[in-house]
Parts: structure tokens; C-alpha cells; sequence
């Protein structure tokens, strides 16, 4: 072999070990890629229902159950125009409350209630996480242009 | 008045940081001797002001001075005294002004550590960190300045941040930023050694301890950071991929390749312009890492929510600093061309590849970490990327890298045969597989195949850093500190891999709810809650629950988590009972009362995970190590005094 030869081998060997290695990762980057959703997406069915993701807003006061004893809790996640309830098992985060915004990662059960595996809570009493801050803002902006549903 | 004697300070200080700046540079470019003398007086000035707005803040803090908002946002009357020192650097503001006072210790270390160096490079360097102390003084100045006053002043403090009030996590910010602001030092060198248009491998000997001792505190803060988020946040976890993570770890890694490429260009004079683009690369990645964190673009429990002001001038700085840096590196890298050449097989290469894989696993976290942001901001949706992505996209190039390493460390410059050491090499790699397979098997059960290949290759490192140590000593031939520094550092990489690796197969947990009298088994262990009891601490309210261990009836321990309300703050916070011996923790936190007199437990079995964090301060103090080996202590020797005409020539 020439040298010349030899280098377009090695050449050709690390394009080829590259090239799998960015094909490897950036398959493993689109199965692991976690989408936001909001309160008004999940009701509009722009939800997927085969994979996880996460989806965020405020807990509202009393919405909040779970039976004495047990580690199943129920509770509901709102971006003010609509809903999403959200079952969870398992210890909370210290800073989940009512009143609070928080967001939940997990998968969309048959019945509309979505599963979550994980639920997050920020540290900070005056933070609110961007997502959810930002659709909560959207929802407030449409209420301002669009008229006030009479109920 | 302190807090006005601290604004004027550092007023003074930004004033100082501008003449170290152009003295610096222009006294080297222009080689006049008196410019360059001043430099260094306005380094000292510069250090000395900082050190007062400093001494300042951490005052005001010490009295209780409400009448400064930023003491007033982060301080208590109740605050133990220890904690309202760490409060100064509880938030961004203060944050910011230790990071400038950060950025003077090592400038000043850097003017008194010099006298092995050429003046008009020491002089260069200066300047180059002069500008980057000015852009921070300057983002203090305009953006976060921490002496503003609360008028009429606070009756009370709103308190440091619960999380925050643990000893682990008040030296956590200090360790984590003498490193990100070490960067600058490799920074400011590539920069002063291409304005030179010279690079030598007498460079390369002068950056070295300073990237080394730099990418050191780079590991302890990253450590204790992870260590604090074990105990204190994490329930458990160690690692979570959280945006700012990375954005600590991504430095880290080029960090690492920095320190290795700088071995080949002090040694064979080889990757000079490589070393030059890392050295850019790691201070790019600590200012990303700043921007990340203080602008609120990321989602993250160190977020806070900020000024978007803030953002936009850290934006501005590090493009104008990684601009001008790479500009720079377009027009003179050309200039850095070596012809030595080496064999495929050779230490070089090792190292080639090393770096290869290094800088591979820092750009696939990078594209985690930063392409949901891009998605936003061009509003194409929210999203965030899972931890998965980043433990395949880390692991993939860290395992062929690790595997390289145990031969790597043994391979000689130029052209490697492994003559000598070939036999020993493979003789450790059986020792490895067998006792990498039998004994998690027989301790844990066997997991799975990448589990075991981990642990096999993280003893064939540990078993083979040992042994050029070993054999040195065994024939009574000289042991340099650098050569002990690079075997304990391996050996703390491989300790902190077994760790990693046994943790994340073999743990165990569960999540349940318990009244006191019931008890619940996890791996082996019973877990019994005694009982339930209100205690009160300088400045919180707590649950504390007594959880008695056991095995086989035979009593391991008595944990006492607590779940804490702060007074002032009102968060709830949790503090695990941790019960750890060297091979295992037991790990109880306390969830939430569930009613009925039962609580939600989280009960944890973590094997060998302490060898996490002893793995990276073994690797830390291999760094240390390394950084007394004799040759850097050396002066200027006569190729020295060659290399740079100007100065040393007239005193030669």
C-alpha cells in the first residue's frame, strides 16, 4: 500500500467512525427530546399520546387530593383557559404547592388524565418556571383581544 | 457608609483594571519598560480595591446593615454568622463581585508568579486579564451593583435561601468560580503568545500549572456542587444534566483536553494551534456558562428570575471576547505550524485522541444544552432534552477514551512499541476482567454487559496507573511529582468511574408512605420509623423522624431526616438521614404528611457512591500534585532569553 493509499484509508475509517458516532447520537437526541406542552394544548388534542412529555401551569387552590395514607395524589394544572388533571404516586417536591406553577413530566392516559412520572416545583417563592410564565402570558394576551366568554 | 466605601472601591477598582489593560499591552507591544512596570502596580491596585468592596459587602452582611438591598434580599437577624458570610455570595449580585475578586487573586498570582517568565509575555498576560476585569467590573457597575440602598431600610432580612444555608454549598460557588475565572489564564496566555506571533514549548511549561490548578478547582466545585445536590436537593441523585451542569461541565471537559494538549506542546512541540483554540474554547465555555445562569434563559434550579439587561451585556462581553480571540487565532494560527511528525501508533496519538473524544462529548452536550434554547427563542416550540440523551451521547465517547488510557499512559513519545510494559498491561487487563466480573457478581448480581465493561476498564486504569509509580520506585529511579500527579490523578478518575458505574446499575429505591411503628425492607435493609418529633433550629421549624436500620435483626444505624420549615422564607426543605459507610449509603428523606399520622418516605440503597466524589478529589489532588514538579520552577534558561529578544537579550 502506498502511503498515500494508507492515508485515505485512515482517512476514510475516521469520516466512517464520525459519521456513526453523529448518527448514533443524533438518534438517541430524537428519542429523548421532551416537548412542552400547555394546559390549552393538551385539551386541543395537540398532544401526543404515545410519547412523554412534559406539560406545565399553575396548581389552582383546592384542587389538590389525595387519600389519607396514600402516596397516589390528584390534582389539576390550568393556564387559566383550561385543564389538565394529573395523577401522580410518589413523594412531591418540597415546593409543590397550591397557588404554585409547576411542571410535570409524563404520558397522557386513555381516560384524558395525564400520568405523570415526575413532577417539578422551582426553589424560588417569586420564580415561575419560562414555559410556564409564558403560557400563562399568552392565555392572559388572548383574553385581552379576543371577548370575554359569558358564562 | 460601608456600603459606599465598597461602591467607591470598586469604582476604583474598574479604574485600575483600565490602565493594567493598556499598559499591559502596550508596553509590551511597544517594548517600553516603564509601561510595563506600571502594569503590575495597577494589577496590585486593582486587587486591593476589589478586596475592599468585598470586605465591604461581607461587612455590611456581618451587621445586619437591612438598609442595603442586596443584604436586605439574602440575610436575616437569625442567620448564623457563618452563613451570613456565605450569604455574600448567596445571589447574583455578590456572586458577581467574588467572581471579579476571584478574577484578581489570580492576576495578582499571576504578576508575583512571573519570574520565570519573560516580562513582555507576563506584561501581555496581564493586559488581556485587565480587559476581562474591566468588562466585569464594568457589568457590576451598570447592571448588578451590590451596595445599591433600600430606602427606608429593611426592619428585617428576607433570608438566604434555604438550600443554600449548608457548609458543603458555601464553598461550592467560591471553588466552582476559581476555576470558570482560571480559564482566563489560558486565556489570557493564548492570547498574549499570538499577539507575540511565538510559541514555544516554553509556553506551553509556563501555562500548564496554571491550566492544571485552574481545571482542579474546576473538579472540587463541580464535586461539592454535586455532592451538596445528593444530600441536600436531589433526593438522591448526583447528576441531573441540568442546563447549568453542563454549563460547569462543559469547561471541565475542555479543561481536561487543555491540560493533555499541553503535555504534547510542552513536550514535542506539537498541537500548538489546538491548544491555542482550547485555551480559547474553555474561558468561551465559563462565560457561556455565566450567561446561561444570569440570564434567565434556561430552566433550572439555579435559575433565578432575572434582568434580561443582564443577559444582554454578558452576550455582548463574551462576543466581543471570543470574537476578538478567534479573530485573532484566524490571522496568526497560520504561524503555528510544527513539523515534527509521529507515529500512529504513539503517545501523541493517545493523547490526539483523547482530546478527539473529549472535545466530541462536550460538543454533544453542548447541542443538548443549547439547542432547546434555540428552538425558543426562534419560537418553534418548547423543549427540553431528556437526561438519557446526555448519559448515551457522554458515555459513548468516554468508554473508548477511558480504554485508551490505560495503554496511553504507558506509550512512548514519537513511536510506541510497549515493549516492556506490554506484557505487564495485559496481565493487568485479566486481572481486571475477572475481578470486574466476579466481584460486583457476587456483591450486587449481574446487571448488564455495558455495567461490567465499565467496571473492567475503570480497574484496568486504576491497576495500570500504578505502575510506572510502582516500577520507578522498585528500582530506586527518580519519581517526579509530575508523574505522581498524573498516576493519582488516573487513579481517581477510575475510583470515580466504579462509583458512577455501580450506583447507577445496583441502586435501589422506593417511595412510600409509613406511620411510626411501621417499618418497610429495601435492598436487604428494614427500615423502621420509631417515631415522629417537632424540633426547632437557630432559624426553622422541623418534623424530624426517627428511622431505625436493620439487617437480619442486627442493628446498621438510626437516621434522623428532618423535613424544615425556615421562618422567614417558609419553604419546606428536606435533610436526608444519610446513614454511609465507605461501600454503601442507606438514604432516608421524609416526603410529605399524608394524614392519619403517616408521612411519605423515600427510601434509598446507594452502593459504592461516596467513590464518586472521592474519585474526582483523588483526581483534583493529582492535579495539585503535579503542579510542584521541579521544572516549573525553573527560570529563564538561555533558550528562553533566545526566544524572546527585546527585554531578556538586553540583560543577557
Amino acid at each position: 500500500m502506498t502511503p498515500r493509499r494508507r492515508r485515505m484509508m485512515l482517512v476514510g475509517l475516521i469520516v466512517l467512525g464520525v459519521g456513526g458516532a453523529v448518527a448514533f447520537a443524533l438518534s438517541a437526541f430524537q428519542d429523548n427530546l421532551l416537548y412542552y406542552y400547555s394546559p390549552s394544548d393538551v385539551s386541543a388534542g395537540k398532544a401526543p399520546v404515545d410519547r412523554v412529555f412534559r406539560v406545565g401551569g399553575m396548581v389552582p387552590e383546592g384542587s389538590f387530593k389525595r387519600p389519607a395514607g396514600s402516596l397516589e395524589a390528584h390534582f389539576v394544572l390550568t393556564d387559566y383557559a383550561h385543564q389538565v388533571t394529573v395523577s401522580y404516586t410518589g413523594v412531591l417536591p418540597d415546593l409543590f404547592r397550591e397557588g404554585q406553577g409547576v411542571i410535570a413530566r409524563g404520558r397522557l392516559g386513555p381516560d384524558g388524565t395525564f400520568v405523570a412520572e415526575e413532577v417539578l416545583a422551582k426553589h424560588d417563592e417569586n420564580y415561575m418556571p419560562p414555559a410556564v410564565a409564558d403560557s400563562l402570558r399568552q392565555q392572559q394576551d388572548k383574553r385581552v383581544t379576543t371577548p370575554l366568554p359569558t358564562t | 457608609m460601608a456600603a459606599e466605601l465598597g461602591h467607591f472601591a470598586l469604582i476604583l477598582a474598574f479604574c485600575l483594571s483600565l490602565p493594567q489593560a493598556f499598559f499591559g499591552l502596550a508596553g509590551a507591544a511597544w517594548r517600553r519598560p516603564h509601561w510595563i512596570a506600571l502594569t503590575t502596580r495597577a494589577v496590585a491596585g486593582h486587587f486591593v480595591f476589589t478586596a475592599i468592596a468585598f470586605a465591604c459587602l461581607s461587612y455590611a452582611f456581618y451587621v445586619n446593615d437591612f438598609s442595603v438591598l442586596y443584604v436586605a434580599q439574602n440575610s436575616n437577624s437569625e442567620l448564623p454568622t457563618f452563613y451570613r458570610f456565605a450569604a455574600v455570595w448567596g445571589a447574583h449580585e455578590g456572586s458577581l463581585l467574588m467572581w471579579l475578586l476571584v478574577q484578581a487573586i489570580w492576576t495578582v498570582s499571576v504578576a508575583a508568579f512571573s519570574r520565570n517568565m519573560p516580562q513582555v509575555m507576563t506584561s501581555r498576560v496581564l493586559g488581556v486579564l485587565g480587559l476581562i476585569s474591566a468588562g466585569f467590573a464594568l457589568f457590576i457597575l451598570m447592571t448588578s451593583n451590590p451596595f445599591d440602598r433600600l430606602w427606608p431600610a429593611a426592619v428585617d432580612g428576607r433570608d438566604l435561601n434555604p438550600l443554600l444555608q449548608d457548609p458543603a454549598l458555601a464553598i461550592h460557588p467560591p471553588m466552582l468560580y476559581i476555576g470558570y475565572v482560571g480559564m482566563s489564564v489560558p486565556f489570557a496566555f493564548a492570547v498574549a503568545a499570538m499577539l507575540e506571533g511565538k510559541l514555544d514549548s516554553l509556553w506551553a511549561r509556563w501555562v500548564r500549572p496554571w491550566a492544571t490548578v485552574a481545571w482542579m478547582f474546576l473538579t472540587i466545585g463541580i464535586a461539592l456542587g454535586s455532592w451538596w445536590a445528593y444530600y441536600e436537593l436531589g433526593w438522591g441523585g448526583w447528576w441531573f444534566w441540568d442546563p447549568v451542569e453542563n454549563a460547569s461541565f462543559m469547561p471541565w471537559l475542555i479543561g481536561t483536553a487543555l491540560i493533555h494538549s499541553l503535555a504534547v506542546t510542552e513536550k514535542r512541540g506539537l498541537f500548538k494551534s489546538w491548544t491555542l483554540l482550547l485555551s480559547i474554547t474553555g474561558f468561551s465555555l465559563s462565560l457561556l456558562g455565566t450567561f446561561l445562569v444570569r440570564s434567565g434563559v434556561i430552566e433550572s434550579v439555579h435559575a433565578f428570575a432575572s434582568d434580561p439587561a443582564r443577559g444582554l451585556f454578558i452576550l455582548i462581553f463574551m462576543t466581543a471576547c471570543v470574537g476578538g480571540a478567534l479573530a485573532l487565532y484566524a490571522w496568526r494560527a497560520p504561524m503555528f505550524r510544527s513539523n515534527a511528525g509521529f507515529a500512529p501508533v504513539s503517545r501523541e496519538s493517545f493523547l490526539l485522541l483523547n482530546n478527539v473524544l473529549l472535545v466530541a462529548a462536550t460538543a454533544l452536550i453542548l447541542l443538548g444544552t443549547l439547542y432547546p434554547m434555540f428552538l425558543d427563542a426562534l419560537n418553534l416550540g418548547k423543549i427540553s432534552v431528556g437526561p438519557p440523551y446526555f448519559t448515551v451521547a457522554f458515555v459513548i465517547p468516554m468508554l473508548p477514551m477511558v480504554f485508551l488510557l490505560a495503554p496511553g499512559m504507558h506509550a512512548s513519545w514519537k513511536r510506541a512499541t510497549f515493549e516492556r510494559t506490554k506484557a505487564t498491561l495485559a496481565r493487568l487487563l485479566l486481572a481486571a476482567v475477572v475481578l470486574g466480573v466476579a466481584v460486583p457478581g457476587i456483591a450486587y448480581g449481574w446487571h448488564s454487559a455495558i455495567t461490567s465493561v465499565g467496571i473492567i476498564v475503570a480497574l484496568w486504569v486504576a491497576f495500570s496507573s500504578l505502575v510506572e509509580p510502582v516500577s520507578r520506585w522498585r528500582k530506586g529511579h527518580s519519581l517526579p511529582a509530575s508523574i505522581i500527579g498524573m498516576s493519582v490523578a488516573h487513579f481517581g478518575l477510575a475510583l470515580f468511574i466504579i462509583g458512577a458505574t455501580t450506583v447507577e446499575s445496583w441502586h435501589q429505591e422506593t417511595d412510600l408512605s409509613l406511620k411510626p411503628g411501621q417499618s418497610a425492607s429495601v435492598a436487604g435493609f428494614d427500615f423502621e420509623l420509631i417515631q415522629l418529633r417537632e424540633v426547632s433550629g437557630p432559624n426553622y421549624e422541623a418534623i424530624e423522624s426517627e428511622v431505625v436500620i436493620t439487617r437480619d435483626g442486627e442493628p446498621v444505624a438510626i437516621v434522623h431526616p428532618q423535613k424544615r420549615t425556615y421562618r422567614v422564607q417558609t419553604n419546606a426543605m428536606t435533610e436526608a438521614g444519610i446513614a454511609g459507610r465507605w461501600h454503601r449509603d442507606l438514604f432516608v428523606a421524609m416526603g410529605e404528611p399524608l394524614g392519619d399520622g403517616a408521612w411519605s418516605f423515600r427510601l434509598q440503597y446507594k452502593p459504592m457512591v461516596r467513590f464518586i466524589w472521592l474519585g474526582a478529589f483523588i483526581a483534583a489532588l493529582g492535579g495539585l500534585i503535579s503542579v510542584f514538579d521541579r521544572r516549573y520552577r525553573q527560570r529563564v534558561t538561555v533558550d528562553a532569553a533566545v526566544a524572546v529578544p527585546g527585554v531578556s537579550a538586553k540583560t543577557a
